[in-house]
């Protein structure tokens, strides 16, 4: 098919603009709105017709949320858990990968079908049975009882982004490396880890967005509010005759922006390691 | 510096399959040996084995006169160019050539003087602080070479590390590569398929076959006395045209298919053994530049009447594609992947000058160079000294 050059006004004006501008619209309306809601008073939230653009520009929501609600104690408990656990993930899953991924071993084959089923897992099916175990230990209301469960549940996803990524650096890296006299763990260190890169920041983005995103065993294993994280912080915001809508988007703003950064400053990453291995080279 | 000993050297795989058997070598203190053969044949096998990259099952290893079978690569002292380079891609050309010196904790100042003086030897110095990535094939090559010298190792080991560039750049690379290391004066062990470039390299050169040394040996006496039919067929381009031929009752004459040539005294005094095959069959190899367009009127005694086949004209020369009638003998195993399938049943191929007027089809009188002809012994393919 020969490639026809758009002429006139239909450069601007064709279906292929008019699709991206509607996927664009279906994806960033929502996000527009819960940003312009967040700095509208309460009256205005509800208001109707609805107010497209906020006025007064307010922050009360977002005082409301620090200060009468503690929303701070509630980030920083999500930043400790959710920095804790990726940085475990990180740790455990490159060498875990690299092993399943370079070195000769027994049992791969098994070990990685128990890992991808694993990692399809329903988090809810294990929560009560992880309950009582953290009961026992005396866990329930720590940073490790979310700590521990967030690395388990992560780990397999990120070792076979990482497996895939250790799989395609040439073998001949490790020999030259040995050859110059590294030890193992040096030139996993100084060679083989810093070409994996892409690969440890996409495994490293997506345990942090699961970690920081993540619910239910936030919820179920804090028995005192002290270790309550953002989802369940945000969750729990008011009381049974009052919802506090504006408050509720402030703190959901504060909560979407470290992600986004990540996601931002990372994206280019990202993309490349999650198609790492799909192509040769 | 040193010499690497290679006594009875076997490699045996989990798999029970023998990949090298009882291989005997010596590599001078600033040799050049090239390890040549086609693929499969167990020239990379060895050279790991040296670099500590295999295990060695059976026999010794010596390197500087100790034996090192068991001391892991980074204590044998040996440095090792790959094929593929194996630069690391996220260090600067500087920091790739330092990284063994930096490992061996010398201080920052002397690794910076050590990695500069390389990259002198090598042309490199204005990319000392460029990525892999952004230099051309030649210069990577050159960095994997800098990487070995730097450290001044006991000996170099490269296995194919001109194959990825382009046959200009090979070219210019040979002599670079050979001209660095006479100038270091360490001993290298290269590993190449490729005969031309073992025998422009090589001090000596070592014809591999299914993990067995065929010949090791300078490249003059390999081209001009290899000890079997594999060796003649694989050294040298184009190959070596093998026959099937009958030497006379009294070994006066051999016959190439209806064609009688006439064997001069000579050829007796250097291959005794000849004499013992009178009226059997032999394998008679004669290289395409050992035939020469027949003068008209000429003596006929020595010449073959051939059918052109097919004429490439190379400029400088002209390969004429003839057949004959006699039965031609392949040696498989040697035939370089694409080169020779222009070369049919019952053909041969002589290097003649250019300005030859024959054309497909006609017939050519050749004239051979008798005394340069080799024999091998059918059964065996050895040659009959």
């Amino acid at each position: 098919m020969r490639y026809r050059r758009r002429k006139g006004i239909s450069r601007i004006v064709n279906p292929l603009n008019a699709a991206v501008l509607g996927v664009s619209i279906f994806v960033l309306l929502p996000i527009y709105w819960l940003v312009a809601s967040s700095f509208k008073t309460s009256v205005n939230i509800g208001a109707s017709p609805p107010q497209y653009f906020p006025d007064p520009i307010s922050f009360t929501n977002y005082s409301t949320a620090f200060v009468h609600y503690g929303f701070g104690r509630y980030f920083l408990n999500s930043v400790v858990v959710t920095v804790f656990a990726t940085l475990l993930v990180l740790g455990i899953g490159s060498l875990a990968g690299y092993a399943m991924g370079r070195l000769p071993m027994r049992g791969k084959a098994p070990m990685l079908v128990t890992l991808l089923v694993i990692s399809v897992f329903p988090e809810i099916a294990v929560v009560s049975p992880l309950y009582l175990l953290m009961r026992d230990l005396g866990w329930l209301g720590s940073y490790q009882a979310l700590i521990i469960p967030y690395t388990a549940f992560n780990l397999p996803f990120a070792i076979w982004i990482l497996r895939n990524y250790f799989m395609v650096i040439p073998k001949e890296m490790e020999e030259t490396s040995r050859i110059d006299g590294a030890t193992t763990m040096r030139t996993f260190w100084s060679v083989i880890l810093p070409q994996a890169l892409p690969g440890l920041f996409t495994a490293g983005v997506f345990t942090f967005t699961a970690c920081w995103t993540e619910f239910l065993m936030a919820l179920t294993f804090d028995n005192t509010n002290s270790f309550r994280t953002i989802p369940v912080g945000i969750a729990l915001f008011g009381s049974p005759n009052v919802i506090p809508y504006g408050t509720i988007f402030a703190a959901s703003v504060v909560a979407v922006v470290p992600v986004g950064i990540l996601v931002l400053v990372f994206r280019k990453f990202v993309v490349s390691g999650l198609t790492a291995g799909a192509v040769k080279g | 510096m040193a010499s690497i000993l290679l006594e009875k050297v076997g490699k045996v795989y989990p798999n029970g399959y023998r990949a090298v058997e009882n291989l005997d070598l010596e590599i001078a203190e600033g040799e050049f040996l090239v390890l040549v053969g086609p693929s499969g044949c167990g020239k990379t096998t060895v050279l790991r084995m040296i670099a500590g990259l295999e295990e060695i099952s059976t026999g010794d290893l010596k390197i500087g006169g100790a034996v090192v079978n068991d001391l892991e690569p980074k204590d044998r002292d040996v440095a090792m160019v790959f094929q593929n380079y194996a630069l690391y891609p996220h260090m600067t050309v500087a920091e790739n050539i330092g990284f063994a010196l930096k490992l061996r904790k010398l201080p920052k100042e002397e690794v910076r003087r050590k990695v500069e003086e390389a990259a002198e030897i090598l042309g490199l110095s204005e990319w000392l602080d460029r990525k892999p990535k952004q230099l051309s094939g030649g210069q990577r090559q050159r960095v994997a070479m800098g990487r070995a010298i730097v450290r001044s190792p006991k000996a170099f080991l490269m296995d194919e590390p001109l194959s990825n560039l382009d046959a200009k750049l090979r070219v210019k690379m040979r002599s670079e590569v050979r001209r660095i290391q006479e100038r270091l004066g360490v001993a290298t062990v290269y590993v190449t398929h490729d005969q031309v470039e073992a025998m422009t390299m090589g001090d000596r050169v070592a014809v591999m076959r299914d993990g067995v040394l065929q010949q090791c040996d300078t490249p003059q006496q390999l081209y001009d006395h290899p000890v079997n039919q594999f060796v003649g067929a694989f050294i040298g381009s184009p190959a070596m045209n093998l026959y099937e031929a009958k030497l006379g009752p009294d070994a006066t004459v051999i016959s190439l298919g209806s064609q009688t040539l006439r064997i001069p005294e000579s050829t007796f005094a250097r291959r005794p053994a000849l004499r013992g095959f009178a009226g059997r069959m032999v394998t008679v190899g004669i290289r395409p530049e050992d035939l020469s367009v027949a003068i008209p009127g000429g003596p006929t005694d020595g010449s073959l009447i051939t059918e052109v086949q097919l004429l490439e004209a190379l400029g400088s020369e002209m390969m004429v594609h003839f057949s004959i009638d006699a039965n031609l003998v392949t040696e498989e195993a040697a035939a370089e992947e694409e080169e020779d399938i222009l070369v049919h049943k019952g053909e041969g191929v002589a290097r003649v000058a250019p300005d030859l007027t024959v054309r497909t089809g006609e017939t050519l009188m050749l004239q051979v160079a008798m005394e340069r002809i080799h024999f091998f012994d059918p059964e065996t393919t050895w040659a009959i000294w």
